[in-house]
């Protein structure tokens, strides 16, 4: 086995980074993880390939956040970030494999299925693809009607009329109640699934690329529908997507992710107008903006290649194999999620509360880590 | 054709298909040209007929149930439409080259990369083998393929999403093509990586002066990237400009439209501006104008005709019967954002 870098995270039982003092988050992510083992590492893999180590994906290494109740939290990084992985697992869709999911304090990675199940209620998802995520052999009013009825809602005509009532909220003609998904657009068939995760009135919604297949004409009607949901049920949201400027234009917070975990968190504004972490500043830098007149005189940083595989991802921080400010120090140390500035958290040795703007911080410097030895130390 | 002519030259090409829903007119009418060393970008929704077109310049739409029915292709002076088949194989790939957008299902996987490079280089070029393997190495190099001596005998699969774009481009520009039509060329491709892909294409654009025609439904991309803009929708053109005029001052009620509903990430908003309805039904489009459904601006007039392709001016058409009006109130929405600047300023 290779040597296991330094680490420094947050242990269990330490105060989470990301907190607003409030205690009041409707969910709290505790040191999340997901990993995928893919084998190999056993004496057969090292007779024939002489490869010795066994082959995990960490899709999701170590992700703490909180969410507070009517807010929402923009995900955003690249494919094969972990970003939909982590979505899947706060639901437990996909089981993590370690860590804490705590909704109004009570930790859903503990529940049994059974009593997952009744929770599922309050909790509910919306994904990507409006193609594969409906049933082709059930109407509209039974893909929207089946949760109501599960859940115990409503059964009968009564159930009908709240499917209606669905269709109406999500701007579906009531008269489409007996038709089939195949014969809706992709935009009318995002509405039906945010109308069955409606269904059963939830307090918390993760968004999976809900606008990512769609035109866009028809992505910014589902991104005002879902914002007017939000005000008028107090829903939270955890808005998934890799498309910046949609991210921007929804959230009120935006979480930057990396080969599974979490590199800057801060408001929207603040993280497109002043990022921290190079990763996230080379990824804002990266959105053409449709304006001409910006679009000419812009700095664009190009990032050399492409994401590293999750499959033992690199050593350190695990951006430094792209970073244009990496040094040695990156090749070892695994960066907290440190708050640079008030509210606002970035995972770089290289930057400090002290010197948070990375351009001014001295060639072979890292102040993040003085800090994190710190912390270390007490 | 002098040097500085157009190399591409449409008119009013037409394109149909045959279906059990009756007959789709995805491309219906378009006409327009591309001078030498430009980059045209079309925008278009899905349906609109972007793609359509471009197969259409190269003649690869599948007949049936497709079919060029009528127009004129003029590619160096020369109509595409009545070049025999064997000749057209001489252009396509080694004068007009084209980058998709899916780069895994463009390349063959059970051919190493040096071989899908080489047999363009080969057939078109006449190179021997080892020209033709030298010649593979050096454009994997300008595309920016780390280490391309010894990566360039590798299966496809082995690439990244990213670097299998690269391949396309390379593959694409092995000839030094006159025309480049490149059909959403990183739409299947993350932020960062597109912005390779894209400085990519500027850079060797600059080099070897190719003209290229970008199709998107992204208007980031085409903002940065093109010097004229044309807009469709139901296979028409809704919109011709140059592309600062486009964006400034937009002359028809969809483009504006199109322009509000895409989140500026750089000012803060409210509300994202919507366009009503649905993209249209190619087999049942309306009579009239086909955006009047979905148009703000419409009136009867708008429902019972079809609108003219209105001159705003030299370089800007609009199809559009308040083509004027819609493009007199952009300016003047333009003078106000400029006047706000100003006060801001001061």
């Amino acid at each position: 086995m290779s040597q296991e870098p330094t680490t420094i995270q947050h242990s269990q039982g330490m105060p989470p980074p990301i907190e607003r003092g409030k205690g009041s988050e409707l969910l709290a992510i505790r040191d999340l993880k997901v990993h995928f083992d893919l084998g190999g590492g056993g004496l057969l893999d090292k007779l024939i390939s002489g490869n010795s180590v066994r082959r995990v994906v960490k899709a999701v290494d170590g992700v703490t956040i909180d969410i507070y109740p009517g807010e929402t939290l923009g995900l955003v990084g690249e494919s094969g970030c972990g970003k939909s992985t982590l979505g899947r697992a706060v639901l437990r869709l996909t089981e993590p494999t370690g860590g804490q999911v705590l909704f109004r304090g009570e930790d859903l990675a503990n529940l049994s299925q059974k009593e997952m199940r009744e929770h599922r209620k309050h909790l509910q998802m919306i994904f990507q693809d409006p193609y594969a995520s409906l049933n082709p052999r059930m109407t509209v009013g039974q893909i929207i009607g089946e949760p109501v009825e599960t859940f115990g809602i409503a059964a009968g005509r009564e159930r009908d009329r709240r499917v209606q009532e669905l269709m109406e909220t999500v701007g579906l003609n009531k008269r489409f109640i007996k038709r089939y998904p195949h014969e809706f657009s992709g935009g009318q068939r995002q509405r039906i699934g945010i109308a069955r995760a409606l269904a059963v009135n939830p307090d918390f919604i993760v968004a999976d690329e809900p606008i990512s297949a769609l035109d866009v004409s028809i992505q910014a009607q589902i991104m005002n529908l879902m914002e007017k949901l939000q005000r008028e049920n107090n829903l939270t949201y955890l808005f998934i997507s890799h498309d910046l400027r949609a991210i921007r234009h929804v959230s009120d917070r935006v979480a930057v992710m990396y080969l599974g975990k979490l590199v800057e968190v801060a408001d929207a504004k603040v993280i497109y107008d002043e990022p921290l972490m190079p990763y996230t500043k080379a990824l804002i830098s990266a959105v053409p903006v449709p304006d001409p007149e910006i679009e000419a005189t812009r700095q664009r940083i190009v990032l050399e290649g492409d994401v590293p595989s999750p499959i033992n991802p690199p050593q350190g921080c695990r951006f430094h194999t792209r970073c244009p400010y990496a040094i040695q120090a990156c090749k070892e140390v695994v960066p907290p999620l440190a708050e640079i500035k008030p509210n606002h958290f970035a995972a770089c040795i290289r930057i400090s509360p002290e010197q948070p703007d990375i351009d001014e911080v001295a060639p072979g410097d890292a102040p993040g880590l003085r800090d994190a030895q710190r912390v270390i130390a007490t | 054709m002098s040097r500085n002519g157009n190399i591409l030259s449409v008119k009013d090409l037409r394109t149909y298909f045959e279906t059990e829903d009756g007959t789709v007119k995805a491309v219906d009418g378009i006409t327009f040209d591309l001078e030498r060393g430009e980059t045209l970008g079309i925008v278009g929704e899905s349906g609109s007929g972007k793609s359509v077109t471009n197969l259409s310049i190269i003649r690869l739409i599948p007949e049936p149930p497709g079919k060029i029915v009528s127009g004129e292709i003029l590619f160096d002076g020369e109509d595409i439409r009545s070049i025999p088949i064997e000749d057209l194989r001489r252009i396509r790939g080694k004068r007009i080259a084209m980058i998709f957008q899916d780069p895994m299902t463009s390349l063959n996987p059970f051919m190493r990369i040096s071989k899908q490079l080489m047999e363009i280089t080969e057939l078109h070029l006449g190179y021997t083998k080892e020209q033709a393997y030298e010649h593979a190495i050096k454009m994997l190099d300008i595309v920016g393929i780390p280490d391309a001596r010894s990566r360039v005998d590798s299966y496809p699969h082995e690439f990244s999403g990213g670097m299998r774009q690269r391949v396309m481009i390379a593959m694409a520009l092995s000839c030094e093509p006159e025309l480049l039509i490149a059909d959403e060329p990183t739409t299947a491709l993350d932020v960062t990586i597109q912005a390779q892909i894209l400085e990519l294409i500027k850079k060797l654009k600059q080099e070897t002066g190719t003209s290229v025609i970008l199709i998107t439904h992204d208007l980031g991309v085409v903002a940065g990237m093109t010097d004229r803009i044309i807009v469709m929708y139901a296979g028409k053109i809704f919109e011709q400009a140059r592309t600062r005029e486009l964006f400034s001052a937009p002359g028809n009620p969809y483009t504006k439209g199109l322009l509000r509903s895409v989140p500026d990430p750089t000012s803060e908003q409210g509300a994202l501006y919507q366009i009503p309805g649905l993209p249209p039904d190619v087999a049942h489009l309306p009579p009239g104008c086909p955006f009047s459904p979905r148009c703000e601006r419409a009136e009867e007039i708008c429902r019972q005709e079809f609108p003219p392709f209105v001159q705003i001016n030299a370089e800007h058409h609009s199809l559009c019967h308040f083509a004027e009006e819609v493009y007199a109130k952009s300016l003047a929405e333009r003078e106000a954002r400029e006047r706000q600047k100003l006060t801001i300023q001061q």
